[in-house]
């Protein structure tokens, strides 16, 4: 077995469980809800093993890193961070129906790992700027939060559906998922989550570009974009704290922000140039 | 004119500010991204037209991140920070010092949650067995008589109400720290050829040299590359020179700088020469040379009677490693052409006598510069953004108030409680204690 082989069986694995959850919301079975989380504990499962095989696998290969950079491994990372996080979120939230719109993004992540055009999937040894510690710390804390944004866009899009379809007498499948409330809650929740290792992401990659070119900040294209990303954040948790902001307004801008994510990991790697280039293939 | 200074006042003091400010910058960011910032005038020209050009240079869009306007911005936001904070501060600390012992009684039963139980104890007993229930949950209360009663008061956490505070004043410490090292540092660069030193160091800001009041020596550059062709690593070895003598040594890559005395030096690039250092001692006589030499030339030893020089060079079976054939002469004649490898040493031997040989590629190290005494109060702020986002989401100010009266011939015992965040974490607490004090309420030895 080897490390792509069971990268190949997470792909097909989130899919499966995507197609279970998406079904439990459509056709309120208990069942398929429950076969959706052991599909999906059973992939991560595999997963993880994946990502130690490939770490494994570059101290065979006479490199030994740490499988977290380049695109290819931050995307494996990504869906993995997802899954995780969603997870906990079935656990303490105790819903299934969260998984049908957080899932999805861990499938598609797999999916554009494996199938995007000039991605490389082949191990291959660090270049000097990335030889330091702080690369894991780095690569961690900034995919745990993309992770916690990912499910808190998949809420946002959760909480417009239900409440569009609120205002119509029938209110259809939209009927089993939970009270805007408590979806409200959630989002709030895991936004908090995600803007705390942001944070901690921004800091711990000022501190290594500090020790490995002498400048904690440099407006470079990424770093600006994660800025951006932290701004937009940082205002919806103010616009929630001080000025009683819920509901489809936060809702909107945690898919705002999502896009930010997105612009932050993909946008400025494809489109723009810059000191960040190693996640580009 | 007190009028006037008051709205500029609650200008700032304002949160729908603080959102415009923040959603400007966020806008305002992405210009820089997206147009190529301290790019030559004419690539502007180039890629946008003359007019826009114009405009560009107007707005100083090609150093956006420093342009008045930009920086007009961020003093903004510190400005908004720092009068919100001070505008809120003082309410926020009452909360964090106040006399909870002296709230309004009347107030206790209105509170969510709270719950009276009656209980035919004494109210002193009472408030003995209120006083263990709280303990046992990790509440230490104080007391006071009250209204011909006795009321109990236990708090967890006044000073995490501080914890949006610690995160606005980070900001500001960053900010500080940013100035700090812009003001009284400097960042430049240096390219120092193998075997030479400096004392100087240009600067990147105004192309200015300045002295460092000490010397760097470039012992040897070494450059290593994967099979795949990628470079491995590159590595310089420093020393520090005070007048003259070495006073620090360390080999240098990138990731691990050399500091000395406020500066870093930081393994940045390098140069290649098309030259060679070659070290020849002659092992009889202890002679020892180093020459930079030229391939395809002849170099003479002076005063003694060897020359030597490259033939051709081969890539070895390491890609990007190439080993050199050497000629030599010497009064005993000329030697058998020999090969070397980049950066290894050889013994040539003669009639009688030999030589060691060593040869390696000439190359500079290219240092970045830099002299940041502001760093520090980075990482200070940084540390204490990351500690106040914890305490402001996380943790939360709890309160409970245990008021014990004596009601015509029943005891009647008051539990209030109070939380400022996650209310259904306390409410938890809050039962936890009230389970307690309901069973030791109950019994009667």
């Amino acid at each position: 077995m080897t490390s792509s082989q069971l990268f190949g069986i997470s792909t097909l694995g989130y899919l499966l469980a995507s197609a279970l959850y998406i079904a439990t919301l459509i056709f309120k079975t208990k069942k398929s809800g429950i076969a959706a989380s052991i599909v999906t504990l059973i992939t991560f499962l595999a997963q993880t093993a994946g990502i130690g095989l490939r770490w494994y696998e570059s101290y065979n290969m006479g490199m030994g890193h740490a499988p977290l950079s380049n695109m290819y491994e931050s995307l494996v990372f990504f869906s993995w961070a997802i899954v995780i996080f969603y997870l906990l979120l079935e656990v303490k939230f105790n819903n299934r129906l969260i998984g049908a719109f957080a899932i999805p993004f861990a499938f598609t992540s797999m999916a554009y790992a494996s199938f995007g055009t000039g991605i490389t999937q082949e191990i291959s040894p660090l270049i000097p700027a990335l030889q330091s510690n702080w690369l894991i710390a780095h690569v961690v804390t900034c995919f745990i939060g993309y992770a916690a944004f990912a499910v808190a866009c998949g809420l946002g899009c959760m909480y417009l559906m239900k409440s569009t379809a609120e205002d119509k007498p029938d209110a259809g499948l939209i009927g089993t998922l939970p009270d805007l409330s408590v979806i409200d809650d959630i989002i709030h929740k895991t936004i908090i989550f995600g803007f705390l290792w942001l944070s901690a992401g921004i800091i711990t990659g000022a501190i290594w570009a500090n020790s490995a070119w002498g400048t904690y900040w440099s407006w470079d294209p990424k770093e600006t974009w994660s800025l951006i990303t932290w701004f937009i954040y940082a205002a919806t948790l103010h616009a929630r704290f001080t000025r009683g902001w819920q509901g489809k307004r936060i809702a909107w801008l945690a898919i705002i922000g999502f896009l930010s994510v997105i612009f932050t990991y993909f946008g400025v790697n494809f489109l723009l140039s810059g000191l960040h280039s190693y996640g580009g293939s | 004119m007190s009028n006037k200074k008051n709205s500029i006042w609650s200008f700032f003091a304002s949160v729908k500010l603080v959102l415009f400010v923040l959603f400007l910058l966020a806008i305002a960011s992405v210009i820089g991204t997206v147009i190529p910032q301290k790019s030559p005038p004419d690539v502007y020209v180039r890629e946008f037209g003359e007019n826009m050009a114009r405009l560009f240079q107007i707005l100083d869009i090609p150093d956006m991140y420093n342009s008045w306007w930009f920086v007009s911005l961020l003093i903004m936001l510190a400005l908004n920070l720092t009068i919100c904070t001070i505008e809120r501060l003082p309410n926020v600390w009452r909360l964090v010092v106040q006399d909870n012992l002296a709230t309004d009684i009347d107030r206790l039963a209105t509170m969510r949650p709270s719950k009276e139980i009656l209980s035919s104890i004494s109210p002193e007993e009472a408030a003995n067995r209120a006083r263990a229930s709280l303990a046992e949950n990790g509440w230490k209360a104080k007391e006071v008589p009250r209204d011909s009663g006795i009321l109990l008061f236990a708090q967890k956490g006044p000073w995490t109400r501080l914890g949006v505070y610690m995160v606005h004043t980070s900001i500001l410490v960053i900010f500080a720290g940013s100035m700090i090292g812009s003001h009284f540092g400097y960042k430049g660069f240096v390219m120092i050829p193998e075997t030479r030193s400096t004392d100087t160091i240009e600067l990147f800001s105004n192309e200015e040299s300045i002295k460092l009041g000490f010397e760097v020596l470039c012992k040897r550059f070494t450059l290593t590359h994967y099979a795949n062709g990628a470079p491995k690593e590159f590595r310089s070895d420093l020393a520090i020179l005070e007048d003259g003598k070495e006073v620090l040594t360390k080999s240098i890559v990138v990731n691990d700088p050399l500091s000395y005395k406020g500066h870093t030096f930081y393994q940045s690039s390098y140069q290649s020469y098309k030259k060679f250092l070659v070290s020849l001692t002659d092992n009889q006589t202890k002679h020892a040379e180093l020459f930079l030499i030229e391939p395809g030339k002849e170099i003479k030893w002076p005063d003694k009677d060897v020359s030597f020089g490259i033939i051709n060079r081969e890539m070895t079976e390491t890609p990007l490693r190439f080993k050199y054939k050497i000629w030599l002469k010497d009064s005993t004649g000329v030697a058998e052409p020999f090969w070397i490898t980049d950066g290894d040493t050889t013994i040539v031997k003669r009639d009688g006598k030999d030589y060691t040989f060593a040869l390696k590629e000439f190359f500079a190290t290219g240092l970045q510069v830099t002299k940041d005494p502001g760093v520090w109060y980075v990482y200070i702020g940084c540390t204490l953004m990351l500690l106040g986002l914890m305490v402001a989401f996380f943790l939360s100010h709890r309160r409970i108030w245990v008021y014990i009266k004596k009601e015509d011939d029943k005891t009647s015992v008051l539990i209030s409680g109070n939380t400022n965040k996650n209310r259904p974490a306390f409410e938890k607490n809050f039962e936890a204690v009230n389970r307690s004090l309901d069973e030791k309420l109950k019994s009667h030895s």
